[in-house]
């Protein structure tokens, strides 16, 4: 606001010309919205991620198709829920906008499976049975074994694996399921000694006495 | 046989004893004062200070508290922010990877999201470049403590064999001192800092006074009997980590692995926390943050350095500082840099630099690595190993480079276990879960869905193991940085050019380093994931840079001709100017190179001290 007076102040009294051109040429700047900087953060990431989470992605339909294919990668078992119940598609979806060199190959990839399932069964993915998904999501999902004009659904598969894999197990849910138990203080003792037998292995003479 | 710990034990509990340093340092903190006074019989307005520290990471951290410490008006000027891994603004330890949207990922720092690093190799608006046809990365961190907030924590002493390499093999350069002129000082950071390790009687490997080590992890200890079983050694690493506490200001570890996140127990060494915030208590250390310091001024009549010009980050605002001794501890790239700007009529080559040595032998650590899966550790009980942030053994240098056609060693580190899941968990499994049979023992091709696969992560976690060697290089003068004509930083500042290709010797120890790999590997019946790095991208060589232990661009000597620092790092051409990073050092052992800076930081700042004594400065 500063600024804006003075170059006002310059433009009449100095110069005597009209106000807006100068206004215009050299707009002020938005009031910025007070922004509440997260613990951990530097400012300049509080405000990327908050311009990122205001940014919309995925249209409905894309959506949509992210997270049949995410539940169809993991689904719920007798351990614990699917992808989509531990919120992987939101996590896809920011790291579109986090890292835009996913943009391409995510959108086209979706394409290419709406090409192809119109091709196999005139339906766009999320739109044919089950039975059809499944389908041609076998012919995709493993890589070394996809036939020539598969290829390119492989690699999106690939990566649509990949993210929701790292979303799943990065999610409460997913580190419930893997069974990590760390990331509290504690006392490290060892392994434990059940499991030293079960390897057959021991430690040493000075690791068992203390070192002095 | 471990005296160190009683030692620091006897520190910490005895009242008598306390008296007794206390008394010392008030002496020396006096002695100092008075003689800094007598010898510059300059007026004493509030604005000249005794030592301008630049940067406040390893070195200048260690500088400023023995400055402090000994009585010394001390500025510390630091580029970056305020830092303190204690207080909720900065914490990321103990986050979970959900509270990142981006789960842990690099997008904005380099080693995750939670990483306390601020910077990295890209900074915005700071620039560097590199020669046409050569590479250098170039990682800095800017902010209270530099690079040491997040730093590995490897902790080790040079050997005397790593002090004169050129007498040994002919090749390289001899430091104008040997082990016995630093390892005092390499006993006093252990006790002051406090480091972990085992008592091995190694001439390569000097023992120090070690806190105890924590034990293996259940891979660690795999690793250990099949890499013995072939010869090579597996030992207790060497973490500056609190196994126990040595003090009241600093907790003890409490086994969160997260040390590269910063410890809000002040449990790991950061600069920032162990050095720095006991330096400003003494109320003789000024601190200034975001203070960019782009030159070191001379008296154009005496030649002496009379302070520094920084710019001020908040305001743009150019400031002047006058010091009697200007020390610069800004990184071994940036330390070079500002000698090579500070230019005048007396100095036309950049400040400290009549043998145009400034900038020429910058050289990093090799590095290679290779990871492999480990089926005997598949569907392994859960507990929590996280133990400290870093590995709990490691390889030190084991043969002997007479035989073998490259001069330099290397030691080898490791990780794995059933660590915390962060982004990229999982991660290319489809190259994974073809290669194992699944519970029937049928195989499958790679890949896959749904519960299967499921059942496949369920299997695989905490399963895979990686090592990785960090080698000696021989330094180049062919390998340098210089101004570069063309580019400035936002700040008007010229920025660093580089020049840097590994020699042949490297990329045959980066062989030697891959082959060794693989047999470690297959000895605990692991497969060695992804194929052989080979000659066709130089066995897995990492590019130079990328390993983040550069030194040798000020180096110290005996001969002006072709060093710019005496042995005590003060300039040949310049006595009121001293250099207390690692851009000192003529070589860097097969060692991470930091114990040795903050030794090294401590000698020469007691050297100007007894200087300043003596009225030599
Ligand atoms: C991920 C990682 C792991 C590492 N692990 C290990 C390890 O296990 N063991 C080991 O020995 N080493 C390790 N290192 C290397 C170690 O961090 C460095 O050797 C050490 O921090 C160097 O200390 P320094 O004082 O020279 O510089 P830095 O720590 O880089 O500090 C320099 C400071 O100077 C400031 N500065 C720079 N320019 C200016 C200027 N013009 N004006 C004012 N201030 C300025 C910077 O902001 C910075 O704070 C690791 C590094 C990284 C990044
Ligand atoms: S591992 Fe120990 S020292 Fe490192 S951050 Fe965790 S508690 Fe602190």
């Amino acid at each position: 606001m500063k600024r804006r007076d003075t170059l006002k102040a310059i433009s009449l009294t100095g110069f005597g010309l009209a106000v807006t051109p100068v206004e215009a040429a050299v707009p002020a700047p938005p009031t910025p919205k007070p922004l509440k900087i997260p613990g951990g953060r530097q400012k300049f990431e509080a405000e990327r991620d908050a311009k990122l989470m205001g940014e919309k992605f995925f249209t409905p339909h894309e959506l949509q198709t992210v997270t049949v294919l995410s539940d169809i990668i993991i689904p719920a078992d007798a351990k614990s829920g699917s992808a989509s119940q531990a919120g992987v598609p939101a996590f896809i979806e920011f790291m579109m906008k986090d890292q835009p060199g996913n943009q391409t190959p995510m959108r086209g990839g979706l394409r290419w499976i709406d090409n192809t399932s119109k091709r196999l069964f005139g339906n766009d993915f999320v739109a044919c049975t089950k039975a059809q998904q499944i389908e041609l999501v076998d012919q995709i999902a493993y890589p070394k074994l996809a036939k020539t004009g598969m290829t390119q659904g492989a690699s999106f598969f690939s990566m649509m694996r990949n993210l929701t894999a790292s979303g799943f197990y990065t999610s409460k849910m997913g580190i419930e399921d893997i069974g990590y138990v760390g990331n509290v203080p504690n006392q490290w003792n060892g392994v434990p000694n059940d499991v030293l037998k079960q390897y057959g292995l021991a430690y040493e003479e000075r690791e068992i006495a203390g070192y002095e | 046989m471990f005296i160190g710990q009683d030692e620091l034990e006897a520190v910490k509990v005895s009242p008598v004893l306390l008296c007794i340093v206390y008394y010392v340092s008030n002496q020396i903190s006096l002695l100092f004062t008075y003689s800094f006074m007598n010898s510059f019989h300059l007026n004493h307005a509030p604005t000249e200070y005794d030592v301008v520290i630049v940067g406040s990471g390893a070195g200048g951290g260690m500088a400023a508290y023995t400055l402090a410490k000994a009585g010394a008006k001390v500025l510390l000027l630091e580029a970056g922010g305020y830092f303190d891994p204690a207080d909720p603004k900065y914490i990321t330890q103990l986050k979970w990877p959900y509270e990142s949207p981006r789960r842990g990922a690099g997008t904005t720092r380099a080693f995750g999201d939670f990483d306390a690093a601020w910077g990295g190799w890209d900074i915005e608006g700071e620039p560097y470049t590199t020669v046409k046809g050569t590479e250098f990365h170039w990682f800095r961190s800017r902010m209270l403590g530099g690079r040491t907030n997040h730093w590995g924590r490897i902790s080790l002493r040079f050997a005397p064999d790593d002090f004169r390499r050129k007498s040994m093999t002919g090749v390289g350069e001899d430091w104008p001192i040997g082990y016995n002129d630093i390892s005092p000082f390499y006993d006093r950071v252990d006790k002051l800092i406090g480091v972990f390790g085992s008592k091995e009687g190694m001439e390569s490997e000097p023992d120090g006074y070690f806190l105890p080590p924590p034990k293996p992890r259940l891979h660690e200890l795999m690793i250990r009997k099949g890499a013995r079983s072939i010869g090579v050694p597996v030992i207790p690493s060497r973490l500056s980590i609190l196994t126990k506490a040595i003090n009241d200001e600093r907790g003890a570890c409490f086994y969160c692995n997260q040390c590269g996140r910063a410890c809000q127990a002040y449990a790991d060494f950061s600069s920032s926390s162990v050095l720095v915030k006991p330096a400003l208590k003494t109320g003789n250390v000024t601190l200034v943050n975001g203070a960019m310091v782009r030159e070191v001024t001379t008296d154009p009549a005496t030649g002496l350095a009379t302070g520094v010009n920084y710019i001020d980050k908040a305001t743009m605002d150019d400031v002047k500082i006058k010091a009697k001794v200007v020390m610069l501890a800004a990184s071994t790239g940036e330390t070079a840099r500002l000698l090579l700007n500070s230019k005048s009529s007396r100095f036309p080559q950049g400040l400290a630099n009549s043998s145009g040595v400034v900038g020429k032998y910058i050289n990093d650590s090799t590095g290679a690595s290779r990871s492999a899966f480990i089926p005997a550790l598949m569907d392994r009980k859960r507990y929590n190993e996280d133990g400290v942030g870093g590995m709990h053994v490691f390889t030190p240098w084991w043969l002997d480079n007479k035989k073998l056609d490259f001069p330099r060693g290397y030691h080898i580190e490791y990780w794995g276990g059933m660590g915390m899941p962060a982004y990229g968990f999982g991660w290319g499994v489809e190259a994974m879960n073809g290669m194992i049979a699944a519970r029937d023992g049928s195989m499958k091709a790679g890949g896959g869905y749904g519960a299967g696969l499921k059942d496949d992560f369920r299997r695989f976690y905490g399963a895979y193991v990686g090592m990785a060697g960090r080698g000696e290089p021989v330094p180049l003068e062919s390998n340098y940085c210089e101004i570069d004509p063309s580019v400035v930083d936002k700040y008007g500042i010229p920025v660093l050019r580089f020049n840097y290709k590994w020699g042949d010797y490297e990329i045959r120890q980066a062989k030697h380093m891959q082959d060794t790999f693989e047999e470690i590997i297959h000895s605990m019946g692991g497969i060695a994931l992804g194929s052989k790095p080979d000659a066709s991208n130089n066995y897995g060589l990492a590019e130079p840079g990328k390993i983040i232990h550069e030194v040798g661009t000020v180096r110290m000597g005996n001969d002006p001709k072709n060093s710019v620092l005496n042995k005590f790092q003060q300039a040949h051409d310049v006595k009121n100017l001293f250099v207390v990073d690692a851009a000192a050092f003529p070589s860097q052992g097969d060692k991470n190179v930091t114990w040795t800076i903050l030794a090294a930081s401590m000698r020469t700042s007691e050297y100007l001290f007894d200087q300043v004594k003596k009225k030599n400065i």
